[in-house]
């Protein structure tokens, strides 16, 4: 599958690579280092366009939703977008999403390669709500804009809205070169920037003018390398990397951000709220290589020759220099300040666990 | 895309060249190979001593994407290694044919090279990749 800007990121000479069934930029000829430093420096664009975009809307949209996914809606202005998750009855992530309230429906962004598995899940689940499911990434463009600068360039093309006013997690709705966009205060880097609902019949045009209007912030396009190192240094987590459907949001860490434990009854509760009581038996640390070495996903986490966990992402990190990772280990072992060993190619390297998230932007203004 | 050929080093089929001095050969990957890496974070050098087989995997160097394995071009034992790749991995980027070498080693057999390529026969093989 190809997104929209496809063809864009060929004739830029991207460097393609399959994700989850999409032929993606991975990088382009500025490089993955340097695209990672352009969005803590400057900004950067990214084409999101694979994630799926489904629309709920219907007079039981929100009894539905209070149902089928983690967060408690109810609380969720119009005009506000959360993080939360799709989960199966024992508590397995089906899937993380974001959810966006708008003025007469709600707007789900699922991953790419989720996104079939959640539209059936989510059909499978809508019988006795008045709701229509409808699928809406054929006829939007989704880009992400982000860093220090994405809110300079951005006010460049939308005049009309004074952004700095826009609080995070917020939707505004702003003609971009004319076209009717969404924007939403919300990323995957780490960095301030925003999310953003194009017209799909120009796309491109757009993402050229976005580009355009940047270049004077020092704007440059990002491929997914650049996207994984950014999200990685601000711990956040990647769908069949930390978490995946043998995985619950407790042991990952994600509850507080993802999960309204009191309140709805939502698929998956009862099961959290066993776990709750009797605590996951591994959780979700990040830790930090103290001998040089590029942690790698499934790699085992040992102590004293006894596998106590497994690697789930690492990188060498270019804001910090250091080499990272994110891993499940056991209770007893996950503890900040706490000696592991990395096994790489049957070497054992040590690691120390260290607090998350490795980086904190200082540009959240 | 153009890449750079080093005509003073001969090349394996697996991307990496050897340039021998005296009775040592420096040994380093091709500007392709780096290129087709991305960007190097991380290079596992073999130790000081260790007897390399001209066609084994003999040592690791790591990109933002994966771990690729780097086949001796040559047999023979190192003697040197480019110690500075450790806090400066990306010279292998910068500087393949030069500052980004990866170890030298003792020739056990100076006809191995003969069957590497030449400068122009490696860029004809890479054109065709």
């Amino acid at each position: 599958m190809i997104t929209k800007l496809h063809g864009w990121h060929l004739r830029a000479g991207a460097r393609m690579v399959d994700f989850g069934g999409w032929d993606m930029p991975v990088q382009y000829e500025t490089g993955p280092r340097e695209e990672h430093v352009r969005v803590r420096e400057a900004a950067g664009l990214f084409d999101i366009d694979h994630m799926g975009r489904l629309e709920i809307a219907g007079p039981g949209a929100q009894d539905f939703l209070q149902r089928v996914q983690t967060w408690d809606v109810s609380r969720l202005a119009v005009g506000r977008a959360h993080y939360s998750m799709l989960l199966n009855e024992a508590g397995g992530i089906l899937d993380d999403i974001f959810i966006y309230h708008r003025p007469r429906s709600w707007l789900l962004v699922v991953n790419a390669s989720n996104a079939p598995k959640d539209k059936a899940w989510l059909e499978s689940h809508a019988r006795g709500f008045d709701v229509t499911i409808q699928d809406r990434s054929p006829d939007t463009c989704l880009v992400a804009l982000q860093g220090p600068a994405a809110r300079d360039v951005l006010q460049l093309m939308c005049p009309e809205i004074d952004l700095a006013r826009v609080g995070f997690h917020h939707i505004v709705e702003c003609p971009l070169a004319g076209a009717p966009s969404i924007l939403c205060t919300s990323g995957y880097t780490g960095e301030p920037g925003y999310e953003m609902l194009l017209p799909a019949e120009n796309c491109e045009a757009m993402w050229s003018a976005i580009l355009s209007a940047g270049a004077s912030h020092r704007l440059i396009p990002c491929g997914l390398a650049a996207r994984d190192s950014l999200r990685a240094e601000a711990c956040l987590p990647l769908y069949g990397n930390e978490i995946d459907e043998t995985t619950d949001p407790l042991s990952a860490g994600l509850a507080r951000a993802a999960v309204s434990l009191e309140g709805h009854d939502f698929t998956g509760r009862k099961a959290l709220a066993a776990l709750a009581l009797n605590r996951p038996k591994q959780v979700m640390i990040g830790f930090e290589m103290e001998e040089p070495g590029v942690p790698r996903h499934g790699y085992p986490i040992a102590v004293d020759g006894r596998t106590v966990g497994r690697v789930t992402t690492g990188l060498f990190s270019p804001s910090t220099g250091k080499y990272l990772g994110m891993g499940y280990v056991e209770v007893p072992r996950a503890v900040v300040g706490e000696k592991v060993g990395i096994v790489i190619r049957e070497a054992v390297k040590t690691a120390r666990i260290r607090k998350r998230p490795f980086y904190t932007s200082p540009h959240w203004r | 895309m153009e890449y750079r050929f080093d005509d003073k080093v001969r090349y394996s089929k697996t991307h990496e060249w050897v340039r021998v001095e005296g009775g040592v050969a420096v040994v380093g990957i091709s500007d392709y190979a780096q290129n087709k890496l991305s960007d190097v974070v991380f290079v596992e050098l073999p130790a000081a001593g260790k007897e390399l087989r001209a066609g084994t995997a003999c040592m690791v160097i790591e990109s933002v994407k994966a771990a690729e394995e780097v086949f001796a071009p040559v047999s023979g034992a190192v003697v040197a290694r480019n110690e500075k790749l450790e806090k400066a991995p990306e010279l292998v980027n910068k500087d393949p044919f030069g500052d980004g070498w990866l170890v030298k080693v003792t020739l056990s057999d100076p006809r191995e090279t003969d069957s590497l390529m030449d400068a122009a026969a490696y860029r004809k093989l890479v054109e065709t990749l």
